[in-house]
């Protein structure tokens, strides 16, 4: 894999090169590296998986938030050498435009959004909220996004779609209450 | 951001991480967490030649009590499995009111107590919590290991006494005598945030009289601080009202707070006398109620 003409030029010899294998979303990939590649830069640059944003660049926002290994991490502050042999999902593993995660479904549904920006890190941190308490207390659910700025929602709706995502995946329609 | 070229190694044992210092010569720095060293090396505040990377060592990642009760925490325990310890919720009321105020959910998923310590931050929130507790830290280089007492530790802002090839391989709390209480108290503006101002403390009691106790405080000086004299007050005496305010005064005065935007140097101060008087009341009316 070519490796970021974007952001740099080709190292020259006497840089490092790390080959590393990540499954990426299920997938395997290879790409040979700098070590000082963020983990960020790799899906956004490497991957075209566009679907991590960054935010801050300083590690406050959440934005570029990716589940490693199942669980939430700052991708603009991780190594991409540091996930060789591990596994990264990113939205885009989610689900597509054409068969949504039920966290992406209850997003849009509920106005869980307004310019999408810190999205991405939400649904990935909910996601994983919701893999290990699978019938979150509203606190639970703030708790767990406290991590994740937003800047346009006032975070109410956010905290709605992720509720109604839990009882979507219990398999039950918010409509049902109790 | 990127950080400037460095050479990245990720050792299988603690002998190796140790010899790849060693060959660092001063140059080489150990990454556990990375939720102050990427940052710094991303702002290239830092620039080591070298980066050992000590996720790939096994067997740290523990937190655990030895029989007698000394509570051990691994290099590579992070800040959210000491948030979900039933241990620490059982035993070490301190160290379990901290862990769910250090950072993010997000950053705690990620950094480490030991971490912390090494980072020194005036502001980090573990610091204080080991002070008050009177642990230490158990380093290892290639002579072997040796035991620094936290006090030793941390030597000012952002800076700690290991040598250039010594890793922080535990931290540990040594077991209590009495019955532990105490708690953890942090002004923050907003989630993640460093501490405005933090106030850790770490008693024993027997019998209804203190036997033991530490005070430090977070976010209120150049480094941690030990409110040396604050804890002292306490020792030998129930908790009541007028040594708890004694303590509390004490501490306010041990603290060497700067006005900045998080607030001015007298507010913070009052904040420091308000968290340990809050703590104190709270812990003596549990043992009162359980005497
Ligand atoms: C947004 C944000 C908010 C934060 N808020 C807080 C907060 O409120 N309170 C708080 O206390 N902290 C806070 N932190 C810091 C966080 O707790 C870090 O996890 C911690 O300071 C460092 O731990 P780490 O494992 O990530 O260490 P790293 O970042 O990997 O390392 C930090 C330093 O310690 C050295 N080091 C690390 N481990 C070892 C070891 N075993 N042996 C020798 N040297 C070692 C490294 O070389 C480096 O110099 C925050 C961080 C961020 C990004
Ligand atoms: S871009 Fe990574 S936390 Fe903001
Ligand atoms: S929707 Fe705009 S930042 Fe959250």
């Amino acid at each position: 894999m070519a490796l970021f003409e974007e952001i740099a030029a080709e190292p020259s010899e006497s840089v490092p090169v790390r080959r590393v294998t990540i499954s990426v979303n299920g997938e395997r990939r290879t790409a040979d590296i700098e070590p000082r590649l963020l983990l960020a830069h790799l899906l956004r640059q490497g991957l075209k998986l566009t679907g991590t944003h960054m935010g801050c660049d300083t590690t406050n926002c959440g934005a570029c938030t990716v589940l490693f290994d199942g669980k939430p991490v700052k991708s603009c502050t991780m190594l991409a050498v540091q996930a060789d042999g591990h596994e990264v999902t990113t939205v885009e593993g989610l689900g597509g435009a054409s068969e949504l995660h039920p966290v992406q479904e209850s997003f849009s549904d509920e106005h869980g959004l307004q310019c999408g920006f810190c999205t991405p890190g939400m649904m990935l941190a909910a996601k994983a909220l919701l893999d290990e308490v699978p019938d979150p207390t509203e606190d639970e659910v703030r708790w767990a996004l406290s991590g994740n700025l937003c800047r346009c929602t006032g975070y109410q709706n956010i905290v709605k779609s992720v509720l109604s995502a839990a009882q979507k995946l219990q398999g039950q329609s918010p409509a049902d209450g109790s | 951001m990127y950080p400037s070229r460095f050479r990245y190694e990720a050792p299988r044992s603690i002998d190796d991480a140790v010899g790849l210092l060693q060959a660092g010569d001063g140059e080489a720095k150990v990454l556990a967490g990375g939720q102050s060293l990427v940052p710094l090396l991303k702002l290239r505040f830092a620039s080591p030649e070298m980066l050992v990377d000590i996720n790939d060592l096994p067997g740290l990642d523990y937190h655990r009590a030895d029989p007698d009760g000394t509570i051990r925490v691994g290099a590579l325990c992070r800040h959210v499995d000491l948030e979900r310890s039933a241990l620490l919720a059982d035993r070490q009321p301190t160290m379990a009111a901290a862990a769910p105020m250090v950072a993010d959910p997000i950053v705690r998923n990620r950094g480490t107590l030991v971490g912390s310590l090494c980072h020194a931050d005036p502001q980090g929130d573990w610091a204080s919590v080991v002070t008050a507790l009177g642990g230490h830290v158990v380093a290892q280089g290639p002579d072997g290991r040796r035991t620094i007492p936290i006090g030793e530790f941390v030597s000012g802002p952002f800076q700690n006494t290991l040598a250039y090839d010594e890793i922080a391989v535990e931290a540990v709390i040594p077991a209590p005598e009495g019955t532990p209480a105490g708690g953890y108290l942090k002004l923050e503006r907003r989630v993640g945030d460093f501490a405005t101002a933090g106030t850790a403390v770490a008693i024993e009691t027997s019998g209804g009289v203190v036997t033991r106790a530490g005070i430090a405080l977070t976010g209120v000086g150049g480094s941690t601080i030990d409110a040396v004299e604050a804890a002292r007050v306490l020792v030998g005496r129930p908790l009541g009202a007028e040594v708890i305010a004694e303590a509390a005064a004490l501490a306010a005065q041990a603290a060497q707070p700067k006005s900045d935007h998080r607030g001015s140097a007298k507010y913070k101060r009052h904040v420091v006398q308000t968290f340990v008087e809050r703590i104190l009341t709270r812990v003596g009316d549990t043992t009162e109620r359980a005497a």
